[in-house]
């Protein structure tokens, strides 16, 4: 699936600089392939991207703007990928725009008519970001499959705002765009229910946080990178290096692998 | 039927019991994040004329895996 990071050698840093420069609030779109993202892209900027698999450059490609209640806001589609955990260059791409240009506001895309399998991408943005909507898509389509979703309880399973569109015929994009209005102001403020791991790999992270904090502070979450690097996730560490002070991380993978 | 046989071997047409994976790293990661964890059952579609690889639906989507792949996905029918 896609091009992997080795056969490429892009790297996905230069990729989003550009849209760090600006000050209007970014939105980023995230979700599995064929949820409909670049749907809803269109939808929202009124622009008519056609978004192709160019793995690295989606994000470059397709940024557009629009203006809700006299305020602009920058959206980035993301590549389509159904994880965060960075085996291609698309996944690369994804998880360090959520990850490292901090996105004031993440949408979750996801594919109504198969939900469980759209989920998992949901709760590993969360243990990123708590900011961060879930935007039930294609509903129409559920519908007339006879799929009936309790959006209510759903947003209230997992802490965060979800809002059902049908992105092709304009269904619920303004609810979205007053829901992701309200997050950015701050009218709302999501609580991601998070997994919790048994015991043991809990202690871990306890423990690993409290050594990322001093070095990171509260810019990225200590949570996340714990994770990842428990589960020894090489890249993230060089995507860390990149960003940020190279000795220092180099120190705490040091600590950690040990 | 019953047994424990490797995805790839599963016939077309029929369903299988995700059991277990038997790969660790990227890979296990890999097809977990595809939706193949352990009590999914998945589809077997088609294959490709070379027999390689082969299309599932696993949890509404379809999804071609190559046989190195699909051989470290072990399964009950």
């Amino acid at each position: 699936m896609g091009l992997t990071y080795q056969s490429t050698g892009i790297t996905s840093r230069e990729n989003f600089n550009i849209t760090c420069i600006s000050n209007e609030p970014v939105i980023a779109l995230a979700g599995n392939p064929n949820t409909g993202k670049s749907t809803l892209f269109n939808a929202l900027t009124g622009l008519r991207q056609h978004t192709g698999n160019w793995p690295g450059k989606t994000v470059l490609q397709s940024k557009g703007t629009y203006i809700y209640n006299t305020r602009k806001y920058l959206v980035v589609d993301l590549p389509g990928t159904y994880s965060l955990l960075a085996n291609s260059v698309e996944e690369e791409v994804a998880r360090d725009f959520i990850c490292f240009a901090k996105p004031e506001v993440t949408i979750v895309v996801v594919d109504s008519t198969c939900m469980e399998r759209n989920l998992n991408m949901v709760l590993q943005v969360m243990e990123i970001t708590s900011n961060v909507i879930v935007c039930l898509n294609l509903i129409d389509e559920a519908r007339r499959k006879k799929i009936q979703i309790d959006t209510e309880k759903l947003s209230r399973t997992l802490g965060i705002p979800v809002i059902p569109t049908a992105a092709r015929n304009k269904e619920g994009i303004e609810e979205l765009m007053n829901t992701t209005n309200k997050l950015i102001s701050g009218q709302i403020k999501p609580r991601p229910n998070l997994v919790k791991y048994d015991k043991k790999l809990e202690d871990a992270i306890l423990h690993l946080e409290s050594k990322i904090k001093p070095l990171l502070g509260d810019e990225l979450s200590t949570r996340w990178i714990a994770l990842r690097l428990l589960d020894r996730d090489t890249k993230l560490i060089s995507a860390l290096e990149d960003f940020y002070d190279k000795h220092k991380i180099l120190e705490m993978s040091k600590e950690v692998m040990a | 039927m019953k047994g424990s046989i490797t995805l790839d071997t599963v016939p077309s047409n029929t369903f299988a019991l995700i059991t277990s994976i038997n790969a660790d790293g990227p890979t296990r990661r890999r097809l977990l994040d595809l939706g193949l964890v352990p009590g999914t059952r998945v589809e077997v579609l088609q294959r490709s004329p070379m027999g390689d690889p082969v299309a599932y639906n696993i949890r509404g989507a379809v999804i071609a895996l190559r046989k190195e792949e699909s051989s470290q996905v072990q399964t009950s029918r």
